[in-house]
């Protein structure tokens, strides 16, 4: 459906109505949509706003004063105090070793199963293996939670690793999706002329198929990215070892001990939040087509 | 994953053999012969670095997800308590979950607040989506700042809220002298819910919000421009043409939105924890307190239920997008 406006034959009338807008339409924006839109975006901006403002507030200031007022004075102290109290450097490689696990998992997993379905579409094995993959759509976690942590540490993968397994099963679905769309479309004479040169089928994944499904990978790997980072759910289940937890399960320490510590927490927030802000502005483009593709294909 | 790898001897090692036969029948999937047969009849051998892509996943999935599920299932007809002895019990656990007022509590929030929250997130999303595919200024700043919400974890977010709702809100409210908002809602049974509604839709928008420019974007702007030529504009031209032309969209965001909505608790848990008292208890933290209350079959029983539940949704979701696909 996307793509019924790439198909409009471009006839020279077309070319001329769009001319036609750009003259008179393009140069006129509108103002009351924008200004709507600008004060729309403040539900988005003013809770970021406060998470930083508070962070850079003194306790005193933090406890007393209104959420939305300036820091005044400056102070970066409380990020120290965050960066102690949740053992920051330790959380923080926990959290990114599982991260980096399940986007190297997911983006490795999906994508060579996708070749293999896709390529063998007519043997039942691999049509039925596509279908069962993409069985998560039918089961969300709570469903095969409780087991998941009785197995989980029978076997010992109640840490960090065993929460980037699964983050990875759960990922299958949409990942396969998105690769076996992108798969079908990939011409076989392409392969083919590659393996009259002698290629193998590893050679030709990795050298020529792997580098094609690049964009599609980007997706995929972003969205494991986000999935993972963020995640509270499965770590706070399957990790037995507090020590061993992850950014945002470390942040519940401010409900209950630290309660009074506004500035303290809104900066630990502030830190383990800002990586996923950080990284979703040098890749926007692939989030927001992930997102359609996801949904559509 | 080493065991797979010796299942398949053969693997990696005479994959030219293999690959050359491979590549006579080759072709992508869909212009494949059926039943894996070549041009003489006979089945085509396949090359075994297929299976060597394929069955380590199979088999980590298998052991991750489905015996988990068969697992779950499996204690749903039993009085296990989670570990130790244990007896069949036929369907009681599924008899006693259908009159039990937690679990039906816990079924009427989670339904009754998602049912609210895909209609707040997609009025708000389509209306987002509307103006930011106008011709507005700064288009490309704004959508970026409406995607934030996106990528931030829904935990810390709900703490930051949190924060709000108990300490601002309530401030606003008395200087405004308006009783309900004087107190925080959280601590308010019959208010707190609507404190979770509105952090869930400020973190799924985004998705809908994409969702629904790419829908705006792939109707023609030959179909605006004929309806402005007919007198037709504004509002008017939202709810006559566009709306109709992105109806797909609708009913697919609307199943998304529901589907993820049924799973509530990072959110509800940064918030309210289910509280005040269990006022706004999810079927996930229902079934999670299994692990704990010696309820771990009755909580299987009733993450079977929940279950049935999402393949319904998930069935009806491959039908809506396989019927779009088609138009």
């Amino acid at each position: 459906m996307s793509d019924t406006t790439t198909k409009l034959p471009a006839t020279p009338r077309d070319r001329s109505t769009r001319k036609r807008r750009g003259k008179y339409g393009r140069d006129r924006a509108n103002w009351p949509i924008t200004i709507v839109l600008v004060l729309a975006s403040l539900t988005v901006l003013v809770p970021l706003y406060v998470t930083v403002s508070m962070a850079l507030k003194t306790t005193q200031q933090a406890v007393s004063g209104s959420a939305f007022s300036l820091p005044s004075p400056l102070t970066f102290s409380s990020f120290a105090e965050a960066w102690a109290l949740t053992d920051f450097p330790r959380a923080f490689v926990i959290s990114a070793l599982v991260t980096v696990v399940t986007v190297a998992g997911t983006i490795l997993l999906a994508s060579l199963a996708s070749y293999a379905i896709v390529r063998n579409w007519d043997r039942k094995l691999f049509r039925w293996s596509f279908f069962y993959l993409l069985a998560t759509m039918f089961l969300p976690f709570p469903v095969v939670a409780l087991p998941q942590i009785k197995l989980t540490g029978i076997v010992g993968l109640d840490n960090p690793m065993g929460v980037a397994l699964l983050h990875i099963m759960f990922q299958l679905s949409f990942s396969i999706l998105l690769y076996t769309a992108f798969l079908r479309s990939i011409p076989a004479e392409l392969e083919e002329s590659a393996k009259l040169d002698g290629a193998s089928t590893w050679q030709t994944f990795w050298k020529l198929i792997f580098p094609l499904l690049a964009p599609m990978s980007a997706t995929v790997g972003i969205f494991a990215f986000l999935i993972s980072w963020n995640d509270f759910m499965m770590p706070s289940l399957i990790t037995s070892d507090p020590a061993m937890q992850t950014l945002p399960v470390l942040q519940s320490m401010f409900q209950t001990q630290f309660s009074n510590n506004y500035n303290v927490a809104f900066a630990s927030y502030l830190m383990a939040m800002a990586p996923a802000i950080i990284v979703y502005l040098f890749t926007q483009r692939w989030v927001m087509s992930g997102v359609t593709q996801g949904a559509i294909k | 994953m080493s065991s797979t790898t010796t299942n398949i001897k053969s693997g990696a090692g005479d994959s030219a053999t293999g690959s050359k036969l491979d590549s006579t029948t080759g072709g992508p999937g869909t212009s494949r012969r059926k039943g894996g047969r070549n041009a003489a009849g006979r089945r085509y051998r396949i090359d075994p670095v297929y299976y060597l892509f394929l069955i380590p996943t199979l088999v980590i999935f298998t052991l991750a997800i489905t015996l988990p599920a068969v697992m779950g299932f499996f204690y749903s007809f039993t009085d296990s308590i989670g570990f130790g002895e244990f007896d069949f019990i036929g369907f009681t656990n599924y008899i006693a979950a259908f009159s039990d007022p937690a679990i039906l509590a816990s079924y009427g929030f989670t339904l009754g607040f998602s049912l609210v929250t895909v209609i707040v997130v997609n009025v708000i999303s389509f209306l987002l989506a509307v103006g930011l595919t106008s011709k507005i200024r700064m288009k490309v700043a704004l959508r970026a700042v409406f995607v934030i919400p996106m990528v931030v974890s829904g935990i810390i977010i709900a703490y930051v809220f949190q924060y709000l709702f108990s300490n601002s809100l309530p401030a606003f409210g008395q200087a405004i002298g308006f009783e309900p908002l004087a107190t925080s809602i959280l601590a308010n049974p019959e208010l707190a819910w609507l404190s979770i509604v509105f952090v869930t839709a400020w973190q799924a928008m985004p998705m809908s919000m994409l969702i629904y420019i790419a829908g705006l974007l792939a109707v023609p702007a030959e179909v605006y421009e004929a309806s402005s030529i007919d007198g037709a504009s504004g509002w008017k031209q939202l709810w006559t043409i566009t709306l109709p032309l992105v109806a797909g969209y609708v009913v697919i965001n609307t199943i998304i939105t529901f589907k993820n909505f049924l799973n509530a608790y990072d959110i509800i848990v940064g918030l309210t924890d289910g509280g005040p008292g269990t006022a706004t208890r999810s079927i996930a933290m229902t079934i999670f307190s299994g692990f704990e209350g010696g309820d771990y079959a009755y909580q299987m029983a009733n993450a079977t239920i929940f279950f049935i539940i999402a393949v319904a949704l998930a069935l009806l979701q491959l039908r809506v997008t396989r019927g779009k696909a088609a138009l």
